[in-house]
């Protein structure tokens, strides 16, 4: 029945990779999720009735933007060298990111310690606390999953495991990634150049 | 419960005035008629039962001057007895034709096809009809309409929205703030320092006297929802924030409504009433509950139990020291309300035994706790507030 | 994907069965149906757990129906009557209607398309499971919960659970905490089975299946999908907070805090809105293969259909404040969400006129898959119509949280979406069985359900007019409220009948119905072309399409579809 059909074979079938079109629906998913926590942080910019307030407490994050920013470019070239079939070069940019990122989130533990003990703010004391928290922290369990990602490949690519031909999966993380430096450009502006002058 | 309440105490009269005889009969014989009637059409007969009950009540009332006690109880939104009602009122009757129309006509074509394009029989399985995929010319002719139709609507509904949200009110417009609970209304009339609950006294309006009264509508605790159909749609009363709406009743009576966003357990039995009163009545009204409570000697053992017993950590009795709550209905002219625990049962000797010995009987879920009363106390406390006329 | 010879391969090979495993033991299939990865066996588990919330989920409603059949009834109280009607609407949505919605595309799109299976198998266990487990967890609050009355702490704060009701403050209980974090989980299983069906038909489509060609059943499961990836978030988001707020003391919707109990409901309607066309599009989508089917034509305008899809798609993202109208919102944005709700009427509408325009010139044949179709497209009708009184704001001042918006809503999840599924169980129970559905049982069933529909919710529409407002336990006599509830109920257990006999013609029929045979209805797309029940890998061969009906031009070789597309 089916051969009648066959027979007809007109013109080359070519299908997007699905792991391409899977992680930009996650990407797509995990934004409309982000959306709402950067909504709700900007409805109650300067609605908190009792302090401390984002102008008091809030320092611009350079280190940790510049660590999750670079960590960015490092992982581009980690993916090249995979490309190219330098194993040893990619398992060293790929650490150089790994390390980034363990920074940014080292930064962020630092940032969050003072903001609880010398500030005194914590999820419950306002809404400022509750939407900042809640935001960058959503963001930080990101980071950290996507270190997980790049410390498991790591081990992965050290055993011998990640060959060349997996540069697509390789590239799949390394999108995740950009997502998360992505992000990380909306709360850096949204949380702190606009939240600071509140 | 059930032997606590009458059947169809709603419908039962209050206090009767000469005047409302008529009334009286038309309301009986609707309630008899709303219990024995069977037929779809049962809901419009009781629409024209209410008209005629008015009706009855304007011709045989000259000047009211008691308190008209008509209860409206079947809020009909299609039977507006308020401007702002009146309003939504005849917006509805367009989208409502217009949908009308639309039924009929697609539905007209449903069933002509389903009709016509039937199978008719096994000889027509032999030969597959017309293969037909479509008509841009088609397809385009029966987008148009509806987009026609579309615009004509918004164009109605905007005009509309524009005529109530930005309605100018009168100087002489009468201002309640009503205050939402669980599980009942607090209500303060700004201009006449006055403050009572359940019972919204508003003033009648005429279409030459323009008498508007403006609710600003907050909340306590959680959300929830102002509605008397025959006065105006609902507005929610939400905490943190500040809703308006107003009504301008054309006719006397009490208006019965609900509270319509879920506040917890008791949200059934958070009843509005709103007694729409001629501007005599509704001054007379005014300068009782502006009066102090007459301290009647005999009554001074209950009041004194009411302070002991904590009533009045959470209830105001104004002019009694040791009654100022606020969490719960002022209570300064309690005995001049018709129901007890907002709507929930009439306020008479009986029910407001029942009230005080356990709340949770009536009303189960209220937030007034069992105050665990001996019954002298509820007695003294009972004899006592029902002289707080 | 591997090529078809070593699939064929694997198939046809003769394994030795472990002890336990042996073929029609019970072991064996219960394992089998635990550890699967098999688009069709997830399907018929999305399905059956659908039904079995359905039935939970019925029984709430017979509940709540017989609380308020009269005035001052005391079947019930307060605490268990709010539980009651929470429970219903959230099962109903969250683990019947979004089941079926799973269930059927898991089960059709993969056949549809020519696929072998989903892309991510593994990943769609996980979603069937998450949700299944998301609704167990709900269910057992009634067992678990440290409640009042003996009656468990159900959920009790309404489907829509608007702050700061939700708050410790006011339910102390862990109520909320059962339906934030059931839902939670469930919502994580849906996004997941969302992404797995999308990157299915972008990616596993057969040779010469462009999406101009697809079925418009796998088209509007791609939008909703869509939908799902998109709304679902704002939901969880949301839920996050709440369980933020009740576990941690963080402030999101607390008044006291400053916070505005309005964000949750844009929050909740954000996903609420969009929600409504995720569980109506794939009944549309049934309609759409069934009312061709059986009116022996081709969809009416093909391309407009799908446009219309993807419009309603888009334009539902932006008509969520309209069951805020109430909430006390400026004129400006009253009107906009007004005016946005009554565009969407436009592309709603159109899908109307296509199927319409499909019956027109056809040979109508009445089997039980079209006489719910033809049912569907009343209802349907009057849903839109009654929704578009909704949109009219000052109409909705009204008409909102009253029993006229119960009618509206169940006209369109119970006439609109229960309709399309049973008309799609009728159509595609043959080839997921192999056996016919008893015609004469699907008669009693259709005629039953739909009487018992109308005797429910038609009376509902008058209850709103006369000013009853939704989720009170209890009324007084003389609101007018008496004779139209009392029909209501009364078509309440008539419908239950009609449920129950469906769910008798699905177990009969499985071992008694007539043998289908693989093309039982003579209809056109890829799923027929395969044997009844389809084999594992689904195809023999993956076959190749030239048209959007490829089997018409199998069996009209002279006059083939492709020569007109």
């Amino acid at each position: 029945m089916s051969t009648d059909l066959l027979a007809t074979a007109e013109t080359e079938w070519r299908l997007p990779s699905p792991r391409k079109v899977g992680l930009t629906l996650v990407i797509l998913t995990e934004s409309s999720l982000f959306t709402i926590f950067v909504v709700a942080y900007l409805f109650y910019l300067g609605k908190s009735l009792n302090g401390p307030y984002p102008w008091e407490v809030l320092e611009f994050p350079w280190l940790g933007s510049f660590f999750l920013f670079s960590s960015s470019g490092t992982v581009v070239v980690a993916e090249h060298r995979l490309k190219k079939g330098d194993k040893a070069g990619f398992e060293l940019w790929w650490l150089i990111t790994a390390l980034l990122g363990l920074g940014f989130l080292i930064y962020t533990g630092a940032e969050w310690q003072h903001l609880i003990y010398h500030d005194g703010l914590t999820l419950s004391t306002n809404l400022f606390g509750s939407t900042f928290y809640s935001l960058v922290g959503l963001h930080a369990s990101h980071v950290v999953v996507g270190l997980l990602l790049l410390t498991l490949i790591l081990v992965a690519s050290v055993t011998g495991n990640i060959q060349p031909r997996h540069h697509e999966h390789i590239e799949m993380i390394s999108w995740y990634w950009h997502f998360v430096d992505g992000i990380w450009a909306v709360v850096v502006t949204v949380v702190y150049i606009i939240g600071m002058q509140h | 419960m059930r032997a606590l309440i009458p059947r169809c105490w709603l419908l039962r009269e209050r206090s009767v005035g000469k005047s409302c005889r008529t009334s009286i009969v038309l309301n009986h014989l609707y309630t008899r008629y709303s219990l024995a009637t069977r037929g779809s059409g049962r809901g419009w007969l009781l629409v024209g039962f209410t008209v005629a009950t008015f009706v009855g009540f304007l011709s045989s009332a000259p000047v009211a001057q008691a308190q008209d006690s008509t209860i409206r109880a079947v809020q009909n939104i299609f039977n507006p007895l308020s401007a702002p009602a009146e309003t939504l009122y005849s917006v509805s009757i367009l989208v409502m034709v217009v949908c009308a129309v639309i039924f009929l006509i697609v539905g007209g074509l449903l069933t002509y096809a389903i009709i016509r394009y039937r199978r008719r029989g096994p000889e027509d399985d032999h030969e597959e009809p017309p293969q037909v995929y479509g008509s841009a010319a088609i397809e385009l002719a029966w987008t148009v309409p509806p987009i026609l139709i579309v615009v004509m609507l918004v164009l109605v509904t905007a005009r509309t929205i524009g005529e109530i949200e930005h309605h100018q009110m009168p100087a002489a417009a009468e201002e309640i703030r009503i205050i939402g609970h669980r599980f009942w209304w607090e209500v303060r009339y700004p201009k006449h320092d006055v403050v009572t609950a359940n019972e919204i006294h508003v003033p009648l309006s005429s279409r030459t006297n323009r008498v508007p009264t403006e609710m600003v509508l907050e909340s306590a605790d959680v959300i929830h929802g102002f509605w008397v159909p025959q006065l105006n749609g609902k507005t929610m009363l939400v905490p943190n924030y500040r809703n308006t709406m107003w009504i301008e009743p054309y006719a006397t009576g009490i208006y019965l409504g609900n509270c319509t966003v879920l506040c917890g357990q008791q949200h059934a039995n958070m009843l509005i009433r709103v007694i729409v009163d001629t501007p005599d009545v509704y001054q007379k009204w005014l300068e009782t509950q502006k009066a102090k409570p007459v301290s009647d000697p005999q009554t001074e053992e209950g009041r004194k139990q009411f302070v002991a017993s904590s009533c009045g950590t959470c209830h105001t009795i104004q002019g009694t020291p040791g009654a100022n709550g606020v969490f719960a209905p002022d209570l300064t002219h309690f005995a001049s309300r018709a129901t007890l625990g907002s709507g929930v049962a009439p306020n008479d000797e009986q029910n407001l035994r029942s009230w005080l010995k356990d709340p949770q009987t009536l009303k189960p879920g209220c937030l007034m706790p069992d105050m665990q009363l001996s019954d002298n106390q509820v007695n003294a406390i009972l004899a006592y507030l029902r002289t707080l006329k | 994907m591997a090529d078809p010879a070593t699939l064929k391969e694997i198939g046809t090979e003769l394994r030795p069965a472990p002890p336990g495993h042996e073929h029609g033991s019970l072991t064996a299939w219960i394992q089998d149906l635990i550890f699967t990865v098999d688009h069709k066996k997830l399907g018929f588990l999305y399905l059956g757990a659908g039904w079995m919330f359905f039935v939970l989920g019925g029984i709430l409603a017979l509940g709540i129906r017989t609380q308020i059949a009269v005035p001052n009834n005391h079947f019930m109280d307060a605490e268990a009557f709010n539980q009651a009607f929470t429970m219903h609407g959230t099962t109903m949505i969250f683990f019947f209607a979004m089941l079926m919605v799973f269930g059927l595309a898991n089960y059709i799109v993969p056949l549809q398309i020519g696929a072998r299976d989903m892309a991510f198998p593994r990943l769609n266990a996980f979603s069937f499971w998450a949700t299944f487990f998301g609704g167990i967890f709900l269910f057992l609050s009634y067992i678990f919960g440290p409640g009042l009355y003996g009656m468990g702490a159900a959920p009790d704060a309404s489907w829509f659970a608007l702050a700061p009701l939700t708050s410790r403050a006011f339910s102390p209980g862990n109520n909320i905490d059962f339906w934030s974090l059931g839902l939670l989980v469930s919502g994580v299983g849906s996004i997941t089975g969302g992404v797995n069906v999308m990157v299915t038909i972008f990616c596993y489509r057969t040779r010469g299946m462009t999406l101009y060609r697809m079925p418009l059943f796998t088209w509007l499961v791609l939008v909703t999908m869509f939908l799902v990836v998109m709304f679902m978030p704002p939901l969880s988001a949301a839920q996050i907070m709440l369980v933020l707020e009740r576990f941690f003391g963080a402030k999101f919707f607390e008044a006291q805090a400053g916070g505005s109990p309005v964000l949750w409901q844009h929050f909740f309607w954000i996903f609420g809105h969009p929600e409504v066309y995720i569980l109506v599009l794939p009944a549309f989508g049934v309609i759409s293969e069934v009312v061709p089917v059986f009116s022996r034509k081709p969809i009416f305008g093909y391309p407009m259909m799908v446009a219309a899809t993807v419009m309603i798609g888009f334009i539902s993202a932006g008509v969520w404040a309209h069951h805020m109208f109430t909430i006390g919102m400026d004129s400006f944005s009253v009107t906009f969400f007004a005016f946005a709700t009554f565009v969407i009427a436009i592309p709603t509408g159109i899908k109307i006129f296509n199927w319409l325009g499909t019956m027109f010139g056809g040979k109508i044949r009445f089997e039980i898959p079209m006489l719910f179709a033809i049912a569907f497209l009343f209802q349907f009708l009057i849903a839109g119509l009654t929704g578009i009184m909704l949109g009219c704001a000052p109409f909705d001042w009204q008409l909102n949280d009253s029993y006229f918006v119960i009618a509206h809503f169940h006209y369109v999840i119970v006439g609109g979406i229960v309709f399309g599924v049973f008309s799609g169980f009728y159509y595609w129970y043959p080839k997921a069985t192999g056996r016919m559905l008893n015609k004469r049982l699907g008669l009693w069933n259709f005629w039953i359900f739909t009487i018992g529909f109308h005797l429910t919710f038609d009376p509902q529409h008058f209850l709103g007019i006369l000013g009853m407002p939704r989720r009170i336990y209890t009324y007084q006599e003389g609101r007018g409220w008496e004779f139209f509830n009392m029909i209501s109920t009364i078509g309440a257990f008539v419908q239950a009948v009609g449920a129950i006999l469906f769910i008798v013609n699905m177990i009969y029929s499985a071992r008694k119905g007539q043998v289908a045979g693989d093309d039982p209805w003579d209809a056109w797309t890829l799923e027929w072309m395969t044997s009844s029940p389809p084999p594992e890998y689904n195809f023999e061969q993956l076959p190749e399409v030239r048209s959007r009906r490829p089997l018409w031009d199998l069996k009209h070789p002279e006059d083939p579809d492709w020569k007109f597309e």
